[in-house]
């Protein structure tokens, strides 16, 4: 029998401090109200004990005074939470602008992990140090949910959506990845690491695959071979909209209303062309639901958004988004286990 | 209460029928139409379905004691939480107190004969066990597995389970508590005696009026929502899965506005008992009568406003989550109020440390711990760490087995002399109750830490360094286990070789009390007429408000 | 203190008068209460496919709309008439049972049930009609254009929502049909006809179910391009 007893949860990102010292707030307050109401109980119930079956007892009805004291010290202290709580949450919910873009495919019962280099990962997630990371998930199949407790974040991963979750580790070391949405026969199978490497190791990590590709560049691929460059071009022959210098901007819909083209507007695009059709333009466009995976729509994604960059170059140039372009060669391989989309171990198939 | 102290049956001309020995017979029982028979086949039923759930809590339990998914296979271990889900919250915690108790008590705390509507009693028994029927076919061929919350997409996609089977027996059993909380309404509206206002009923008829409110109002919701996840797994239409075009977050906002509802529909029963035990063993007028009262309509409809905070990391909007999370902490401070209150009523007492207060006073301990660290899930950034960790199974189990079954227990005990008309061995109920104290915290207790860690709920297996605190939590469950069974002994004992209870044991106010032990099968011999205050304990002329 | 108003020795309770109560007012005043609280919980039941209704519309616009146009407004207008209708005999048939008009009763309560039964007429043939244009959601169902998907839905909540509907319009004309033969043996009179009215109470509200149904499932999407 392993014989630790770890008491509480390394804390390893920007968030996960904020969290504790609210929590400790929160602890603080409850142990003392707990405190207080056991004590009171069991001093009154050995103060106050019956001594003789004839005992009569002041009749006390109560105090309005007393009641007001203790609904509004309670309402104060739980609004203070309240406003702490919902900084934090807010927080959670806002990526900074200039995070690393990492792909999140959650199915029964892996991670399937991309990276904007083209790194692909199951299981495993490598990320630098002191940098934010925002991770753009969804689901193939039910829903998911991708929790690290060592960064106090969580958020559901649904079929269908996108949804966004972002951290920035702190400290170096092997973290827990778990599933905590119940998805099924091997749900508690459903879990992982995170591996924070000090930049240089994550250079190192980078460089050391086997990928070469960037996630855009195969999404270019994914373009051209589902031929959709025949209609989505620049030119005057074009039947589509024209999706360079597209992402993140409003689109004016044929029925007057205005979308943003985020990631799942571009995603909803592919499989439900008709739902927001953009205006000036016809319903010609099939459904891609089934014909193209998930990862797929992903590297799609990552495709349209390189376009909004203004590079005349095109996709191919497209520079990394992490810090520099590795050094060839200098490359010791890294700590963790090969990067890339060998499974790490038997974890797909389940089983025991 | 002043009802008729000098009842012809304190001086029994001749050896008169109670309604247990009214009518002999299977049919007499089966087709009885008086609500303290039926109270009886409910708690025989729901003492059945308890201990179907807690053999299932105790093999999740054997099954964690070890990291390794090593007892069972995985997806058996998914069936064993699911069943206990199941089974503990729609077939033991919701019906416990006001189908057994509430049943039982209410009629006679308000001088009424019998419920508004006897043959709806009956039927609701019935539907109750037909719906526990389809749920035993499911457990019986092969479980199911989605876990008692039944989310889409998988309960309609993935599982290949006996979803429906199971969801058909939540729906039906739905309709046993919308005829019960239906009868209980109209009984309290419309049966009570003479003189007793608004504000001189018990506490206990206050909660289960509001509980009766939640019963009405959100089970239908249920229903209806089942109903769709049947419709969707059958004919394979989009109405949760997204690859069909549906939304599987509408199922959670569907699902928890009657699941949250239906957690106080599990604790303000609980309340209401400790809210006549407390004022019992202490002689005393509660403290803050109305504030208890006002309290529990207060619950009963903030409850209905709080659902989305078990969706703060679902994907709904965060200005969602925002409202549900100040919603939530409004609904807490009602129960804040009460705990204070019963604290209160306790200063200055004649506390007897009888099994009931013992069980009383477990409950306010336990029930603070639970409601206080329901605030750690209110609060928006905490709970995005603690959500579906054994956090949350921490704190919920706090609430209704700390809680509820606490309540419940110690309800049957302070009652149990008039129910069965006879007396409890004290010494033993004490020392119950004192195991299911120590053996609830060792159980739930290392939960919470483990929640924090980040242990996720419903894992078959977990990482070795969760071991010490999953063995401790075991070790609680089986000294728990034995703390449940004891009860069962001792009671079903005293029913044959209990000394005979006289009308009433605790010298306790409350028109239950002034009638025989067991009462007679119209539960008074006049029709009692109340012209005093409720729990008029001391002498009135003390009578004296402090602040 | 305990002065005793009404002796436990047995009594002679009035014809209908059940044991629990005092008086047939206050088992009057109970029962319609109990239906109106009732009629509280079936407002809620409805209410949660209303809401998905709701949603779906509002995701699936023009899905819904389409596919409303798929409806035979002919069938649903003359519905609507049939339990206007039928509203206005059960007012009558109460109206004669307050009165201790027997024959009256007896004859709005079958127009009423006639009533019930030429609605689920009707609807039979309006199901029939979809199933044989493959509109029954699950594997038999084709619909053309891109908005089969929303379409399906809206079938599939159409027979949810008009198909419990009728499972109560059946259970209604079954309590009818109970309260005609009760009639028929003369057991209501001017101060005994609660089951009349409180059944009264259902069949309004069954039919203002549908008022909502109708014009959201057949009308709303119509004007529509």
């Amino acid at each position: 029998m392993h014989t630790d007893l770890p008491l509480f949860p390394a804390r390893a990102s920007t968030m996960a401090g904020q969290v504790d010292a609210l929590f400790f707030y929160l602890l603080a307050v409850s142990s003392f109200f707990s405190v207080l109401i056991a004590v009171l109980v069991v001093f009154f119930a050995i103060r106050y004990r019956r001594r003789s079956e004839n005992e009569v007892p002041p009749r006390i009805e109560g105090s309005v005074v007393l009641e007001i004291v203790w609904t509004v010290i309670p309402l104060g202290i739980a609004l203070s939470f309240f406003f702490w709580g919902a900084k934090i949450y807010v927080a959670m919910n806002q990526p900074p602008r200039d995070a690393l873009q990492v792909y999140v495919v959650g199915k029964q019962w892996m991670w399937k992990i991309q990276h904007a280099d083209g790194q692909r990962e199951i299981n495993e997630l490598h990320v630098p140090v002191n940098r934010p990371v925002q991770l753009t998930m969804t689901s193939e199949d039910v829903i998911h949910d991708f929790f690290v407790p060592a960064f106090r974040i969580k958020k559901d991963v649904l079929p269908g959506r996108y949804e966004t979750l972002w951290f920035e580790a702190t400290r170096p070391g092997r973290y827990h990845l778990f599933c905590s949405q119940y998805c099924g026969t091997n749900h508690s199978r459903m879990t992982g690491w995170v591996d924070v490497l000090e930049p240089r190791e994550y250079q190192a990590w980078l460089s050391g695959g086997a990928s070469a590709e960037s996630l855009a560049s195969t999404g270019a691929k994914l373009f051209a071979q589902h031929a959709c460059n025949t209609c989505h071009r620049p030119d005057s022959l074009a039947r589509g909209p024209n999706l360079e210098g597209l992402f993140g901007r409003p689109v004016r819909l044929s029925n007057g209303q205005t979308a943003t083209a985020d990631d799942a507007y571009i995603r909803e695009s592919i499989v439900n062309p008709a739902a927001k059709l953009v205006e000036g333009y016809q319903p010609i466009m099939p459904t891609y639901q089934g014909l193209i995976s998930e990862e797929g729509i992903l590297q799609l994604v990552a495709y349209i958004k390189s376009l909004a960059k203004p590079s005349p170059a095109g996709i191919e140039m497209l520079p990394p988004t992490n810090l520099s372009p590795a050094s060839p060669g200098a490359a010791p391989p890294p700590p963790g286990p090969t990067p890339g989309p060998a499974p790490r171990g038997a974890s797909e198939k389940g089983a025991a | 209460m002043s009802a008729a102290e000098h009842l012809p049956a304190a001086e029994p001309e001749e050896p008169r029928g109670n309604y247990l020995n009214a009518s002999y017979g299977v049919r007499s029982w089966l087709l009885t139409r008086d609500h303290k028979r039926i109270a009886l086949l409910y708690l025989a039923s729901v003492t059945f379905f308890f201990f179907i759930g807690g053999l299932f809590a105790l093999l999740i339990r054997l099954e964690l004691l070890t990291p390794a998914g090593d007892m069972v296979q995985a997806e058996t271990y998914n069936k064993f939480f699911t069943i206990h889900g199941i089974v503990m919250v729609f077939f033991f915690l919701i019906p416990s107190i006001p189908a057994v108790l509430g049943n039982f008590l209410i009629p006679m705390m308000i001088g009424a004969k019998d419920l508004a509507f006897p043959r709806l009693n009956l039927l609701s028994w019935y539907v109750y066990m037909l719906g526990g029927l389809f749920t035993i076919w499911a457990i019986v061929h092969g479980g199911v597995d989605t876990g008692w919350t039944f989310y889409t997409p998988y309960s309609t996609l993935s599982s290949n389970s006996h979803v429906i089977p199971a969801a058909l027996g939540i729906f039906i059993t739905g309709f046993s508590s919308i005829l019960t909380g239906l009868n209980f309404i109209v009984t309290i509206h419309k049966m009570r005696a003479p003189g007793l206002t608004w504000f001189r009923l018990p506490l206990f008829v206050w909660s289960h009026y509001a509980t009766s409110l939640i019963f009405v109002l959100g089970t239908p919701v249920i229903a209806i929502t089942l109903l769709m996840v049947a419709v969707e797994r059958v004919l394979h239409v989009g109405l949760f899965d997204p690859a069909l075009g549906g939304d599987p977050i509408l199922f959670q906002h569907l699902f928890w506005f009657y699941s949250h509802p239906a957690v106080y529909i599990m604790i303000l029963p609980a309340m209401g008992v400790i809210s006549e035990i407390v004022p019992t063993f202490c002689r005393k007028h509660p403290f803050g009568y109305r504030f208890i009262a006002y309290a529990s309509v207060a619950i009963a409809v903030l409850g209905f406003l709080v659902w989305g905070h078990h969706m703060f990391v679902s994907g709904q909007s965060v200005y969602a989550g925002l409202v549900f999370s100040i919603l939530s902490f409004l609904v807490a401070i009602p129960s804040a109020i009460k705990v204070f209150n019963w604290t209160a009523t306790m200063h200055r007492g004649s506390i007897s440390w009888r099994a009931p207060m013992l069980y009383a006073i477990g409950f306010i301990g336990l029930f603070t711990i639970g409601g206080l660290t329901g605030l750690f899930l209110a609060t928006l950034g905490v709970d995005v760490h603690v959500h579906d960790t054994y956090f949350i199974i921490a704190h919920f189990h706090y609430i209704m087995v700390g809680g509820a079954v606490m309540g419940y227990l110690g309800g049957i005990h302070y009652w149990w002399p008039k129910i069965s008309g006879k007396l409890y061995p004290e010494v033993l109920a004490r020392f119950a109750a004192l195991i299911v104290f120590i053996g609830f915290n060792l159980t739930f207790f290392p939960q919470f830490i483990l929640g924090y860690l980040g242990m996720p709920r419903r894992y078959h297996s977990y990482p070795p360094e969760f071991q010490v605190l999953n063995v401790f939590s075991t070790a609680g469950a089986s000294i728990l286990g034995v703390g449940y069974v004891l009860p069962l002994v001792y009671l079903v004992w005293s029913m044959r070789y209990g000394r005979n209870a006289t009308a009433n044991p605790w010298g306790a106010t409350g028109l239950e009390w002034k009638t025989t032990s067991p009462p007679p099968p119209e539960n008074f011999e006049v029709t009692p007429v109340v012209d005093e205050e409720p729990y008029s304990y001391g002498a009135p002329e003390e009578a004296q408000a402090i602040g | 203190m305990a002065d005793a108003r009404q002796a436990a020795a047995p009594r002679a309770l009035p014809a209908g008068l059940q044991h629990q109560f005092e008086s047939l007012d206050q088992q009057g005043d109970a029962a319609s209460f109990g239906m109106w609280v009732f009629l509280l919980t079936e407002i809620l039941f409805f209410g949660g496919l209303f809401c998905a209704y709701t949603i779906y519309r509002w995701s699936y616009a023009a899905g819904f709309a389409e596919a409303s146009r798929d409806m035979n407004i002919v069938a649903g207008t003359a519905n609507t008439a049939i339990l206007i209708c039928s509203s206005l005999t059960m007012a009558l048939a109460v109206f004669s049972a307050a009165k201790g008009r027997r024959r009256a009763l007896l004859g709005f309560l079958a127009a009423t049930i006639g009533f019930g039964l030429a609605f689920l007429g009707v609807k039979a043939y309006e199901y029939t009609e979809h199933i044989r244009h493959h509109l029954l959601p699950g594997a038999g169902f084709r619909y053309p254009g891109p908005e089969a998907r929303p379409a399906e839905i809206f079938f599939s909540l159409y027979f949810t929502m008009t198909g419990l509907h009728a499972l109560h319009m059946i259970i209604g004309i079954g309590i009818l049909s109970t309260l005609f033969v009760m009639a028929w043996r003369g057991r209501f009179r001017p101060e005994y006809y609660n089951p009349v009215e409180i059944s009264g109470l259902y069949w309004h509200f069954v039919d203002i179910v549908w008022i909502f149904l109708f014009p959201l499932l057949y009308l709303i999407g119509r004007h529509l391009k």
